[in-house]
């Protein structure tokens, strides 16, 4: 039991944040996971219960406490509307470190991280391998929405309709950029992230068209790694610490204004997490407060700095919008990609729940496709009866999680990222 | 027997996914939203029909385990708390509306359904479920049955108890006791339902609900009014009762609660003022016009100096905001918020609020006060650190005479939130010993085993 008592004191340093949890069961109103299983274990305020009864030695078994602890997307839902303004997220991300600290990381979770998201030369490599031969493992399904499915049985696509790896990720097709400021005088760092590099090269496109039309300068030096929230969320520090050094010496480079992402769940790790979660040299902790202020999403960029040029209604097809997690509840952002869609002249229909989790999570959906499913099914169906053409996002990790779930329901309808509508609407 | 043939057991009633045995789940179960200690159960079983639930009942008095019925858990007063070594009975497995008759205004439930959802699916039928607890977006009917829980329309529309039309049950032998019925009147027996409401969870295992509906109000106005001191908006609060009006509600926020809502929200809350009234009259439009009219002369003769009445939705909801920010508000300023509801007769309101600064001066102890001054029910909120002994000793000392004073003006334990395990030791202060002695022969008969989440109101 010494080894118990030793991750007890590991954890009583949440013992401060802990303790503002007062147990009001409020969150069991909007946690998305709860939802669906109706398990106090799954909702915000069992899982600091469980945590306290760890750390206060009054439970006994680790395993079953981080088995509990990541059955949760992170979608911070429970801490935007938590009335002690208990700081959830913060404190599942720091035990989930302590857990995994004491517990180890699992093989596989070690070999991708450390093996191959640290280390984003051979992760592209390895990416590019499996780009071209995917196709041998997997059949399309969905035309409009270029989604696959297994070819034989696989245990880790299941009956999935995913989105394939792009043919040509980004990197290949740009693989750095360092242009001066145009009209507006400005320039950005352009932060491409792992999903929209493998899977949506398209939206790092139209995003780079949108900026340089804008006459904004672009610096993207070529090597970017991972922002670092996969190896974050399950609790590989190490790995986290890795991933923003190697970031931030090459972004340490350029001269910018402002450090633009066309993913929500990068901007929220570099602005929010990056300074506040980084383990290592106290002194870089300055600079990662700066890169943090300058960091923006795509459409908050062009809105809030830019300004953007309404186009006429173009009378193509109704969009809906879904807020990813990590926009709406961890810096609420809700406004500015509406106004973006308005902006491209596309007609606008706001559906049932749009701020709910999609059910996605990142590895969530690996570990438990089943909750996912059922999360993300519900999702589908209130984009469906928005009665969109096509539904838009700000997310690839939503895109692909959508994508999924519109795709088994055969709903005949388009996901694409915000800046993609407003990129095309420039075209006319 | 076994502890495993019982799980067994549990299992083949209830299905083999809706036990849970492990040391994390159970501890998932072991608190409700009261500041107390909490206790492992030996069990958790989530019945998913009212037939399963019947056996669950059965099988723990077979077995002589103690049964503590759990909903949302929302409970202030413990009595969700499971008995060392009992089994906690979810009922949100149990969420189904069965009926809402419009036509005769009732509406038939499982105990589980969440009270907003419900209160939802009334108003779309363009009706109208008045009792609205501040959990109610989570917390399930039957927990607000068996607490008889409150809200802030209590004034004018009464709580839970007041649309209870009916419960059906389940006895500690499994089997299934009907009382009330879906008609207004109803002397058919003993007033069982009456029983079953604020029982919390001790004398039978809720199966069916029958509430009363009424139709909605068909206009309302809202407004707040600014007092220089917490007597003086007090006063106003008697004496708008005194003059035959009676709002759908009237709150009270100190100002200490004004001080934090408005650093908390920056909605413009008048932070130098002593006390504010919300108040709300709703009714037929004339009526609603002229009681507002007369409830804004009331508030001025009486020292209001300052009265914003709202013009529309939006500044309507502006003042029940400020309402709704008091608790998450104060919350937020120690890590432990002790949320009490002694309540007193509306008259000793301003007695009250004298005794609340008392106390608190007196054991040094930080109280912010807000609540439904209309009908008495004020919520001294106590915000310390409980991690702080002496300062919880202290704490303590103060709730103890919060209850003393309360009592010794008419007033009463408990306005909406239970005894449970927090106030029985002060039940016989309330009652008498014969009160007491006479409620534990009638629970010794009802459950011989005494398996009915034991340990609650009559300790």
């Amino acid at each position: 039991m010494a080894d118990i008592h030793r991750l007890a004191q590991m954890l009583k340093e949440l013992d401060d944040q802990l303790v503002n949890c007062m147990r009001c069961g409020m969150c069991q109103a909007v946690c998305p996971v709860f939802r669906e299983s109706g398990r106090e274990a799954d909702v915000a305020r069992g899982k600091l219960a469980l945590l306290d009864g760890l750390a206060s030695e009054m439970l006994s078994d680790p395993d079953g406490v981080n088995e509990k602890l990541n059955r949760c997307l992170l979608c911070g839902t429970c801490a935007a509307n938590c009335p002690s303004g208990v700081k959830v997220m913060d404190i599942f991300i720091k035990a989930r470190a302590i857990m995994t600290g004491y517990l180890g990381l699992s093989p596989v979770k070690k070999a991708i991280f450390r093996g191959m998201l640290a280390n984003p030369r051979l992760m592209n490599s390895l990416m590019d391998i499996g780009a071209r031969f995917q196709g041998v493992f997997t059949k399309p399904v969905d035309d409009m929405l270029g989604s696959s499915c297994a070819r034989f049985m696989s245990p880790l696509i299941g009956d999935r309709h995913f989105k394939p790896l792009a043919r040509t990720p980004l990197h290949k097709i740009v693989p750095e950029l360092d242009t001066p400021a145009g009209s507006s005088g400005i320039r950005v760092a352009f932060f491409v992230g792992c999903a929209v590099d493998k899977f949506f090269p398209e939206v790092a496109q139209a995003s780079l068209k949108v900026l340089e039309k804008a006459g904004v300068g672009v610096f993207m030096p070529p090597n970017q790694a991972c922002c670092g929230i996969p190896a974050l969320s399950s609790g590989d520090s190490d790995t986290f610490d890795k991933l923003i050094l190697q970031n931030v010496q090459l972004f340490r480079e350029g001269k910018f204004d402002y450090l633009v992402t066309s993913c929500a769940s990068c901007t929220s790790t570099i602005r929010e997490l990056w300074p506040t979660m980084f383990g290592g040299n106290a002194s870089l902790r300055y600079d990662l407060s700066l890169l943090a202020r300058k960091t923006m999403d795509i459409s908050e960029f062009l809105v809030n700095i830019i300004g953007l040029d309404t186009k006429e209604p173009q009378g193509d097809g109704v969009v809906t919008y879904h807020d990813p997690c990590h926009l709406k509840n961890s810096l609420g952002i809700t406004e500015q990609p509406r106004n973006l869609i308005r902006a491209a002249g596309c007609e606008f229909k706001e559906m049932n729940e749009a701020g709910t989790c999609c059910g996605c999570g990142g590895s969530f959906t690996v570990a438990h496709y089943d909750v996912s499913r059922k999360i993300g099914s519900r999702k589908a169906q209130n984009i469906m009866d928005s009665g969109a053409d096509i539904v838009a996002t700000s997310c690839p990790a939503c895109m692909l999680q959508i994508t999924d779930m519109l795709s088994q329901k055969k709903a005949g309808i388009k996901v694409k990222h915000v800046i993609e509508l407003y990129a095309e609407s420039l075209d006319g | 027997m076994g502890a495993e043939k019982l799980v067994k057991d549990f299992e083949a009633v209830v299905g083999t996914g809706n036990v849970m045995t492990s040391e994390t789940d159970r501890h998932a179960y072991s608190y409700d939203a009261a500041v107390l200690d909490s206790v492992m159960p030996a069990l958790v079983v989530r019945p998913e029909n009212s037939e399963a639930l019947g056996r669950t009942v059965r099988l723990c008095n077979e077995n002589g385990i103690p049964l503590t019925v759990r909903g949302a858990g929302t409970n202030l007063s413990g009595g969700t708390i499971p008995h060392p070594g009992g089994v906690v009975v979810l009922t949100n497995g149990l969420d189904r509306i069965l009926e809402i008759n419009e036509a005769d205004m009732y509406a038939v439930v499982e105990p589980g359904v969440v009270t907003a959802t419900f209160a939802a699916e009334v108003a779309r039928r363009g009706l109208f479920y008045p009792p609205d607890p501040g959990s109610q977006t989570v917390s399930t009917l039957g927990g607000n049955v068996a607490e008889n829980a409150g809200g802030l329309r209590g004034l004018k529309y009464g709580v839970t108890k007041d649309y209870v039309m009916g419960v059906d049950f389940w006895d500690v032998n499994g089997e299934l006791i009907k009382s009330g019925s879906r008609t207004v009147k109803c002397v058919t027996g003993y007033n069982l339902a009456g029983l079953m409401v604020a029982s919390e969870g001790t004398l039978g295992v809720f199966d069916k609900i029958i509430l009363k509906l009424i139709p909605p109000a068909q206009a309302a106005k809202s407004m707040m009014a600014v007092f220089d001191t917490m007597e003086a908006a007090s006063e106003t609060v008697a004496a708008i009762i005194a003059n035959k009006i009676v709002p759908a509600t009237l709150e009270m926020m100190d100002n200490f609660t004004i001080r934090t809502v408005e650093n908390f929200r920056k909605a413009g809350l008048p932070t130098e003022a002593g006390a504010l009234l919300l108040i709300e009259v709703d009714g037929h439009p004339a009526q609603v016009e002229e009681e507002a009219e007369k409830v804004e002369t009331l508030c001025r003769k009486l020292g209001a100096t300052d009265i914003k009445v709202a013009n529309d939705a939006a500044e309507r909801n502006a003042v029940w905001q400020a309402r709704r920010d008091a608790l998450p508000a104060l919350a937020k300023l120690r890590p432990t918020c002790v949320l009490e509801d002694a309540t007193v007769p509306r008259s000793m309101i301003p007695a009250m609020i004298t005794a609340l600064g008392e106390v608190s001066r007196k054991y040094d102890v930080t109280i912010g006060t807000f609540g439904h001054a209309g009908d008495g029910n004020l919520h001294p909120t106590i915000l310390t650190d409980r991690r702080d002994k002496a300062e919880w000793e202290r704490v303590e000392k103060a709730i103890d005479e919060i209850f003393d004073r309360a009592l010794a003006m008419g007033g009463t334990l408990s306005g909406e939130h239970g005894i449970g395990l927090a106030k029985s030791k002060y039940m016989e202060r309330e009652t008498s010993r014969a009160t007491l002695e006479y409620s534990r022969r009638m629970k010794s008969v009802l459950d011989p085993k005494g398996i009915l989440n034991p340990g609650k109101i009559i300790g």
